[in-house]
């Protein structure tokens, strides 16, 4: 439906100095399907969707939009924005104040010169679908933003547009409202089946709503995969550390494990047993990455592989889980565990990590974990 | 809604022509063209010789030698310097303490001084100027009367004509301006920074000099040197109060040498070029004194209230400094013409001239062959050029906020710099350039319209900087994303976004045309008069009561027009600027 292949988008900035924003950028993103890019501030994900809305003019590459080439360098094709037909809802909805409900929503329809009758009842059908209809005639700045929110779908949705492009929709909502929107979104991108290209910095917002994630890192694609994917197999520590909280623990590799894809690592912890992506050599320094809820607690010794006694440093309780720091040797780890788990501080506790979960990365010097 | 198909054909490379770049491109064209080439004609012109039809224009140095190598010159450069600091520094005395008292103070009756913003706009300075001949002239002024009288004596208190007597007429002129400037200064500055230093345990004297003064110091400069260049650019004070007594300063001895015979265009325009060094000079200053004012800007965003300073029984002096001021400035001037424009033949307060109370003046100005036509056409030239600057500084503003065309910054500078035009410089300018532009625009009413066009331009910009800043980039890209052209975006979202900046500019732009005296001096021909013209000749024809009519029914139209700004600025939430 959509394919990016070999984006580059670079800008001047104030200072007339060029800033890569977007390199080397390809993915596929088929019928019906929700895509993610992900990343912090300045990755270029905003940049790579707005280079596909023909907003920002990259320097090289190819869009097509369902066999439409909307941009190539190589053939020196750039559709103007308006002519591309793509729905966008923006990070500050746009609603435009001087116009009411229904022709914020017609506008689309009405550039495009349709008969009245068509419009009204365009209109009316996209803002039942998004529970505005009874509110067609109010004012646009009426609206509270969550109304707003999906008045700008509505708008994006109006004239039925091949691909819709979503840039943060939720990041101006408050914690609550975001969380329900979250699943309504969900539900309308399911059920009207449309291909949509989503962004977001907010890593549970994309492990929620999306059928592949693309996460970003200075202004190229770190990682691209499914949801689980990139969470229970991140590519580099970037990845690791970006979704979701996660253990590094230094080491360096040991031998191949007998079970294929695991080795022996000596790290921080002592000798454990992890899973690697790629091939790793005897030697080679390693980071091992291992989430806090994949370490587990308990004041047994349990039986298995990688078993650890520690003391219980620190814990903070949540409500629905209650987070420990345990000192296993000179290492603290964090580990998510269930409320019921009572252990006071300064007590012993074992800890365990099943090795499907620890994951072993490659360690890259040029890329420092932020504390 | 079902799946989203495509609903697009179209694939190939678009090629189709753009109407957006026809309107960018006339729109900078136009800009550029009315705010360079006036200019550098001038500039070109001061080195040539007359042209006759004997004889061809000559390069020629002669204009500045004869400018600068008489000692005449030295004195008109001096007189000018003295009339705009004098002017100035009268205007800033009395702002500033005006400003200082509304803001600080606990000075009863302050909804008064808000009156006084409004004040510049509907008296325009010639009926200004006019008033004080007819308060302050020795022979028939009425305040030299009413203290004769109470003194017993014959002396003359006070002689508008004089140097001394500009200085004052103008720089009470300009003191409303001066309050509103230092009313904003005062009102950046976060009260918190004073209060701080009186919990530090300083006096009111040592918050003033060592916490406020330094604070307000760039605004303050920036206030003088504004005013500066107003006042060394006004016109109408210096050419009915100086030129009777010989006393010339640059504007004056444009005007004076452009109407000699025969007029001598060369040495005017070397005056004029000199000049616009000045004021040049002087807004450049200015405009960095802002930028770097932008240090001092402690602008916090809160809404503050800042403690009043009580000033016990102190401030019935204050409130009488006040009323005194407003008397000088509005029930004077206004009065005395009102009283004057109620007589057949002017004559000074007394029983017996209130026996002889008319409306005489009135139906003779109202039968005035030329009082309609310049009605018609001041109207046509306001509504004209305020409704074409708004719509050209729109897209030009549009450039300079919302793109990132290289060099846009040049053309916003193009676009400011008329500012530094004053009136008659601008006059002078558009005059010599369509005398030799066969363009056939010369002696009618459209060289006014280009000169006002020209003139107001800045004022436009600077409405629509403010509305357009307020319009989010998003707004504009969405209306793209759902299919619309340039032209449609520009037409049905952002001008109906920019109205209040629109609207807000629209009215002052015209209240300022109407009143427009300066520039139009040397421009008109018979039959294209402008109101401000009008009374310009009733004066020199010496039709004082007339004058005074046409005066009131002006100044009254004019509160008018300022009310409704004032109730549109308030409806869409625009502050005088």
């Amino acid at each position: 439906m959509l394919s990016v292949k070999d984006l580059c988008t670079q800008y001047f900035d104030e200072r007339g100095k060029i800033v890569r924003a977007a390199q080397d950028i390809s993915f596929e993103v088929p019928p019906g399907k929700l895509f993610t890019l992900l990343g912090p501030s300045g990755c270029g994900k905003t940049t790579t969707l707005r280079s596909i809305a023909g907003l920002e003019r990259p320097q090289s590459g190819e869009i097509t939009v369902g066999g439409r080439v909307i941009y190539s360098s190589a053939n020196g094709v750039f559709i103007p924005p308006n002519r591309r037909g793509l729905g966008m809802v923006f990070q500050s909805y746009a609603i435009w104040p001087h116009m009411s409900v229904f022709e914020n929503a017609a506008f689309p329809l009405r550039v495009r010169k349709k008969k009245p009758k068509d419009i009204a009842e365009r209109v009316t059908r996209v803002l039942n679908v998004v529970a505005l209809d009874e509110l067609a005639d109010r004012e646009a700045t009426k609206l509270s933003g969550g109304q707003q929110q999906r008045l700008a779908l509505a708008r994006a949705l109006v004239m039925e547009p091949a691909l819709l492009l979503l840039d943060e929709p939720l990041s101006n909502l408050d914690a609550k409202l975001r969380e329900r929107m979250r699943f309504e979104l969900k539900r309308l991108q399911r059920d009207l089946g449309i291909t949509t290209v989503y962004v977001t910095h907010d890593q549970s917002e994309a492990l929620a709503l999306s059928h592949a994630i693309a996460v970003m890192n200075g202004g190229r694609i770190e990682q691209l995969g499914s949801p689980r994917e990139v969470y229970e197999r991140p590519r580099n520590q970037f990845v690791a550390d970006f979704i979701g909280t996660t253990n590094f623990v230094a080491g360096d590799v040991g031998g191949s494990d007998s079970e294929a894809g695991f080795y022996r690592i000596r790290s921080e912890l002592g000798e454990l047993k992890a899973r690697a992506v790629e091939a790793l050599g005897a030697g080679e320094k390693v980071v091992l990455s291992i989430r806090p809820e994949d370490i587990e607690l308990s004041e047994a010794r349990p039986q298995g592989a990688n078993v650890y006694q520690g003391t219980v440093d620190q814990k903070v309780f949540l409500g629905e889980a209650v987070d420990f720091q345990v000192r296993v040797g000179s290492r603290a780890v964090q580990s998510r565990a269930h409320p019921s788990l009572r252990t006071p501080v300064g007590q012993p506790i074992y800890v365990r990590i099943d090795p499907e979960k620890c994951v072993a990365l490659k360690a890259t010097g040029d890329w420092a974990r932020p504390t | 809604m079902a799946t989203a198909t495509t609903t697009i054909t179209t694939t190939s490379v678009d090629a189709r022509f753009d109407t957006k770049w026809l309107v960018i491109a006339a729109c900078v064209a136009l800009t550029l063209y009315l705010g360079i080439v006036p200019l550098a004609f001038l500039v070109w012109q001061s080195f040539f010789t007359p042209q006759s039809a004997a004889k061809a224009a000559q390069f020629t140095f002669g204009n500045y030698q004869e400018a600068y190598g008489s000692s005449d010159t030295w004195l008109l450069f001096w007189n000018s310097l003295k009339f705009a600091t004098g002017a100035s520094l009268i205007a800033f005395a009395l702002g500033t303490t005006l400003a200082w008292m509304n803001e600080r103070t606990n000075t009863p009756a302050k909804q008064l001084f808000f009156a006084l913003s409004i004040v510049p706009l509907i008296i325009p300075g010639i009926l200004f100027t006019v008033a004080w001949i007819l308060l302050g002239s020795p022979k028939i002024g009425l305040i030299n009367l009413a203290l004769q009288k109470v003194f017993d004596t014959d002396a003359v208190f006070i002689n508008v004509y004089s140097l001394g007597g500009m200085i004052w007429v103008d720089g009470l002129h300009y003191s409303p301006m001066a309050f509103l400037l230092m009313t904003a200064a005062f009102r950046a500055m976060d009260p918190a920074l004073e209060e701080s230093a009186v919990m530090s345990g300083a006096s009111v004297l040592e918050v003033v000099s060592r916490i406020t003064l330094p604070l307000v110091w760039p605004a303050i400069f920036a206030t003088l040197l504004i005013l500066f260049v107003r006042a060394i650019e006004s016109f109408e004070v210096p050419a009915l109060l100086g030129l009777p007594v010989g006393i010339q300063v640059f504007t004056s001895a444009i005007y004076q040498a452009v109407h000699r015979y025969p007029s001598q265009v060369g040495l005017a325009s070397a005056y004029a070029v000199t000049l616009l060094i000045i004021t040049s000079v002087g807004v450049y200053f200015q405009s960095r004194l802002s930028t770097r004012g932008s240090k001092y800007a402690t602008m916090t965003g809160k809404g503050f209230r800042p403690r009043l300073i009580d000033l016990g029984p102190w401030r019935y002096v204050a409130i009488a400094i006040f009323l005194a001021y407003f008397l000088l400035i509005v029930v004077l001037p206004l009065a005395v013409l009102v009283w004057s424009s109620l007589q057949k033949f002017y004559a000074v307060p007394s029983m017996e001239a209130l026996s002889r109370l008319t409306l005489e003046p009135y139906r003779t100005i109202l039968d005035h062959p030329s009082l309609m036509r310049s009605v018609w056409n001041s109207l046509l030239l306001a509504i004209g050029s305020a409704t074409l600057i708004m719509l050209v500084t729109s897209v030009i503003c549009w450039i300079v906020v919302k793109t990132r065309l290289p060099g846009r910054w040049i053309l916003d500078n193009i676009a400011s710099l008329p500012m530094v035009y004053p009136g008659i410089v601008l006059g002078l300018a558009i005059m010599i350039l369509y005398l030799y532009l066969p363009l056939g625009v010369y002696g009618t009413i459209w060289i006014m319209l280009i000169a006002y066009v020209t003139r107001f331009m800045p004022y436009g910009l600077r409405y629509n900087t403010t509305s357009m800043l307020q319009i989010h980039k998003e707004l504009e890209e969405s209306a793209a994303m759902s299919g619309a052209s340039w032209t449609i975006t520009f037409r049905r979202i952002i001008l109906p976004l920019l109205k209040p900046g629109l609207v807000a500019g629209w009215i002052y732009i015209v209240i300022v045309s109407i009143r427009e005296l300066s520039t139009s001096i040397l421009l008109y021909s018979p039959g294209n008069e402008v109101m401000s013209i009008l009374i310009w000749e009733l004066w020199e024809n010496g039709q004082y009561v007339e004058l005074s009519a046409l005066g009131v029914m002006f100044i009254f139209a004019l509160f008018v027009l300022v009310m409704v700004a004032q109730w549109v600025g308030r409806r869409f939430g625009i502050r005088e600027a």
